[in-house]
């Protein structure tokens, strides 16, 4: 089946001309990458190996031990003892470790692209060593049992952890236990929920308001905690419409939650007036510091007079993405609110760390334990690195980068800015392609997939598309110059593309593990399938 | 002199100074600060932080980092009896090199084009644990097992309208501390006996949403009676809930397959390191149930073709369920969590096979009848449930003049970590595969001597 769409037209390694050239000579390598991803054609796992074939084998138990109590499972009701051994793979080791490997290789990780693509997502150099301190076994074989005088070491590092984000946010107290922004907000909200319930106004104050460019989980958590929500449009600026926000706060107010410089990567000057504002009706605000990096030691949460802030350690304080997770939140309140912090905190007597879980005001826990501890490690870690000059370099320099990448994709036909006319970035740029969308009829979408040919990523924006046809770029400290020139160049390449062969764009990707996706059975209840076994009795029909 | 050589951080590459004034001058700025412009006077902060000198060098932070972890004890696992929620488990050698993967480790959100891999390795989980816990739908990991029990039970909530949740059994208070803040305001929560009778009885005041119970409770003791309390459930019109070790599902049945709607639980016991309790993840299952299905505020993968014959893709099923696609009107909300674990998770299921997960599940059973068998023997040490069977999990009851605590810092002197107390005269422990027959007769033998 032969079918233009699979295959770029065009050539990406021109032969040379005449084959029995002498030139010893390597010819200079082409403006842009010949990138081609892995494509391994890997079969899914449960295709592979042979019934007999064994992964890893546990130990048994010894002799004895059997010998002492038998099968303890013939003492359960047959219901309760497994039927059948679940269904899994037979595979040998080699034979696990090759399928995963390959699969590895059809993942573009950050440390293998130049990765200013995924917006408002923050992605900056993971330092390898810092990886080596979570691996060794004084932090991976701990248990939170443990006596606290067998891990003095990781509850110290916990205590100066917080004393770090206490100093960079301005807040009174910082707790490290949310497993990542989302949750951080959630842990914000249950807090505000817990400071007006103990004044008595838990049922007047209903409402929470956000912004239209703060992350969707703002509004959901809030939703999810049993607040009305209201969202506050951009102005014509893009500004959040700060009329919208006089006429939507009041004796209902339980709080603002909102992110500055929102994801448009614009500064709301205005933010100490929010703030205010909120106040005077009694109710709370809360920073979302997910947008933190370029603002680091230049601007804190406390200056603008905020209750509560969080920050997403696997964003600013460079903990990896892990494909989603784990990574960490941190989230800093100020005294009067300390007291409904998750529990436990820990405590220094001026002789041992200790956590301390007597915490009566406290919303609760969030998550087991202390936290995403492997991920703390790795926050202190960076800080440490870089004291108090290095985070405002870092900061600079993000803002820098992202300035200077702005005035290199401004130049692009059919991209354009939207807002704030004339006005600096902090570390972001939402993007528009309306212009490229009307001359071209090709989407975002579109050109984020062709994109991915050249090995970058590139991402549109979150949902619902207040700006058409987005794109969202975040250049953190991380990149140089010239990788900042080779990003703009793919992007420039891409547009151009666009308007003298958009069908190489359409149909794209083309250098890509996978070619275009068919979405529509993901949105069909009748053959979506969400595991082997339901794509083999939905859509195979080989199980009843 | 020559002029000294600029000590450009090595995470900051463009704050070298002549690489930082070219690329000023290549946007026409004078200075960094002009980016600033709109941040308002008043609340700059007018002082560098606060912070302690930093390290000058990768050598000397790694010398710090090491002075702190030397202040930790990483205990051989045959002298830890520590579980609760929490557990050493042998993790292969193949799990740390798929999941240290740079690729894996520092990927992100990408589209299915850029990140195949994650998207097929993570469907590829779904699809293992479906096995294991008997059902077609698994989610993207959820944060932990606390944060998967309460989002099950605000499914149910949802698919029920109904307002009451019925707790059955002995539940880890730190989980029951995170279903009470996740569910505060929305529903109420009834703790119920471990006994049908008592499940019956909290059933006839209506209005249940779902029965949440445990397949091992927080004291490791497996429920014979959880069967009766599904079926209970389903006849008074509420789902049943139904929390599980994952390990142990080898050798105990899911509880899909007696009627469970929706399977919860932490992953941490396949393949993930503890981490002092940072190794966490979170999953649910259930039927390919719509009316489940759309109560799923996770990402759920799914397997769909690409202009290629035979090419697999993937994608998002059902996105408009989610806080992505519908801030507030989704469910409940959606951000990054624990995907890494759920690779980690496959990567372990892929290569324990079918009959890896019986045979550690049996060793685990084996151990823990021994352990519990061999302090019972103990003159001092009782068992409240002598005929019960556990799982990993146990506690005891001490009768002589020691307490739990002096007790567990007795241990402690021996190099011997567990007996965290439960209360005043109880202890609890933990075995698992790692622990030999000479593991648990030594424990025996310290508590012989401590406890008279």
């Amino acid at each position: 089946m032969t079918d233009h769409r699979t295959t770029d037209p065009r050539p990406t390694h021109p032969r040379t001309t005449d084959p029995r050239t002498t030139d010893p000579r390597v010819a200079p390598k082409p403006a842009l990458r010949r990138f081609h991803q892995a494509r391994w054609d890997e079969k899914l796992v449960f295709e592979l190996g042979t019934p007999g074939e064994r992964g890893v084998l546990p130990p048994l138990p010894e002799p004895a031990v059997t010998a002492a109590v038998g099968d303890p499972a013939d003492r359960l009701p047959p219901a309760l003892r497994r039927a059948a051994p679940p269904a899994l793979p037979e595979l040998g080791q080699q034979q696990v470790l090759r399928h995963y490997l390959r699969l590895s290789q059809e993942n573009l990780g950050a440390d293998l692209n130049v990765d200013v693509g995924q917006g408002t997502c923050t992605m900056k150099y993971s330092p390898k060593v810092n990886d080596t301190f979570v691996r060794d076994p004084r932090i991976a074989a701990l248990h939170p049992d443990q006596h606290a005088s067998t891990v003095q070491g990781v509850l110290e590092l916990v205590h100066r952890l917080e004393q770090l984000l206490k100093e960079i946010s301005g807040m009174d107290r910082v707790s490290l236990q949310p497993g990542a922004g989302s949750a951080a907000i959630w842990t914000n909200v249950s807090v505000i929920r817990a400071y007006h319930a103990a004044r008595g106004e838990a049922g007047q104050r209903d409402e929470v308001v956000t912004t239209a460019f703060s992350h969707p989980s703002n509004a959901a958590c809030a939703k999810t905690a049993g607040y009305r929500v209201i969202t506050l449009p951009p102005d014509a600026d893009g500004y959040p419409d700060i009329e919208a926000l006089r006429a939507a706060v009041g004796p209902r107010t339980a709080a603002l939650l909102i992110t500055n410089p929102e994801d448009t990567g614009i500064y709301n000057p205005r933010i100490a007036e929010f703030v205010r504002i909120v106040h005077e009706a009694g109710g709370l605000c809360a920073y979302d510091q997910a947008n933190a990096n370029g603002i680091l030691g230049i601007t804190r949460a406390r200056e603008a007079g905020f209750d509560l802030c969080h920050f997403n350690l696997h964003k600013t304080f460079s903990t990896p993405h892990a494909c989603g997770g784990p990574a960490a939140g941190a989230c800093g309140v100020t005294a009067e609110l300390a007291p409904h912090l998750p529990g436990p905190t820990v405590e220094f007597d001026g002789e041992r760390y200790l956590p301390d879980h007597d915490r009566p005001e406290s919303i609760g826990k969030i998550r087991p334990y202390l936290g995403v501890v492997p991920n703390l490690v790795r926050a202190y870690a960076w800080i440490m690195s870089l004291g108090a000059e290095g985070l405002r370099e870092v900061a600079e320099t993000a803002v820098l980068n992202n300035n200077y990448l702005l005035d290199r994709v401004r130049r692009i036909p059919g991209v354009s800015v939207p807002y704030a006319e004339g006005r600096p970035r902090v570390e972001q740029v939402r993007y528009s392609w309306q212009r490229l969308n009307e001359d071209t009829g090709l989407h975002s979408e579109d050109l984020g997939r062709r994109a991915a040919d050249f090995g970058t990523h590139y991402w549109t924006s979150h949902h619902p598309y207040v700006v058409p046809e987005p794109m969202t770029l975040e250049p953190t400290e991380s990149y140089s110059r010239a990788d900042l020139d080779e990003y703009a160049a793919i992007l420039a390449e891409v547009a151009r593309e666009a308007y003298e062969d958009p069908e190489t764009v359409r149909t794209a990707p083309h250098r890509s593990t996978v070619h275009r996706i068919r979405h529509e059975p993901l949105d069909d209840p009748a053959v979506w399938a969400v595991s082997w076994r339901a794509y083999r009795r939905k859509v195979l029909g080989e199980r009843p | 002199m020559s002029a000294r050589v600029p000590r450009t951080h090595p995470y900051i590459p463009n704050s070298a100074p002549q690489v930082r004034q070219a690329m000023l001058a290549a946007v026409g700025a004078q200075d960094v600060e002009e980016f600033y412009a709109d941040i308002p006077a008043a609340l700059r902060l007018d002082r560098p932080l606060r912070l302690p000198e930093p390290f000058d060098s990768e050598a000397r932070l790694v010398a710090h980092l090491d002075e702190l972890l030397a202040r930790n004890t990483a205990v051989p696992p045959g002298r830890s009896f520590l579980g609760a929620g929490c557990y050493r488990h042998h993790v292969p050698a193949v799990v740390d090199e798929i999941v240290n993967r740079s690729e894996f480790l520092t990927a992100y959100a990408g589209e299915p084009y850029e990140d195949h891999g994650r998207f097929q390795a993570l469907w590829e989980y779904q699809s293992l644990m479906a096995e294991l816990l008997d059902v077609e739908v698994v989610n993207v990991p959820t944060y932990d097992g606390f944060q998967a029990a309460a989002t099950a039970l605000r499914m149910a909530g949802r698919a029920t309208g109904r307002r009451r949740l019925l707790l059955v059994g002995a539940i880890d208070p730190d989980r029951l501390s995170r279903i009470e803040d996740y569910v505060r305001g929305v529903h109420e929560l009834h703790p119920v006996a471990a006994d049908p009778r008592a499940v019956r009885a909290a059933l006839t005041g209506g209005d249940v949403a779902a029965v949440y119970a445990q397949l091992t409770d927080h004291t490791g003791r497996v429920d014979p009676e959880l069967p009766r309390y599904v079926e209970l459930a389903h006849t008074a019109g509420a789902l049943a809930v139904v929390h599980v070790n994952p390990i142990s599902l080898g050798v105990l049945a899911p509880p899909a397959s007696f009627g469970a709607d929706l399977t919860c639980g932490d992953l941490q016991p396949l393949g993930i390191h503890p981490s002092f309790g940072g190794g966490n993840a979170g999953f649910i299952g259930s039927a390919d149930d719509q009316r489940l299905v759309a109560e799923y505020p996770s990402r759920l993968f799914g397997l769909a073709p690409t202009d290629v014959p035979g090419e697999y893709g993937f994608g998002d099923v059902a996105y408009e369920r989610t806080s992505f696609a519908l801030r507030e009107e989704g469910k409940e909300w959606v951000g990054t969590a624990a995907a890494l674990h759920g690779i980690a998770a496959g990567v372990y299921l892929a290569l324990m096979g079918p009959h890896g997960m019986r045979e550690i599940g049996g060793t685990i059973l084996a151990a823990t009848a021994y352990a519990r068998q061999r302090l019972a023997e103990v003159p001092g040490v009782e068992l409240d449930d002598p005929d019960a069977v556990h799982f990993a999990d146990f506690t005891v009851r001490y009768t002589g003049a020691r307490t739990a605590a002096e007790i567990a810092e007795a241990l402690l002197a021996r190099g011997l970590h567990g007996g965290t107390p439960a209360g005043p005269d109880e202890g609890r422990y933990c075995v698992t595969e790692l622990h030999t027959r000479a593991d648990i007769d030594r424990l025996a033998d310290a508590l012989q001597e401590i406890v008279k």
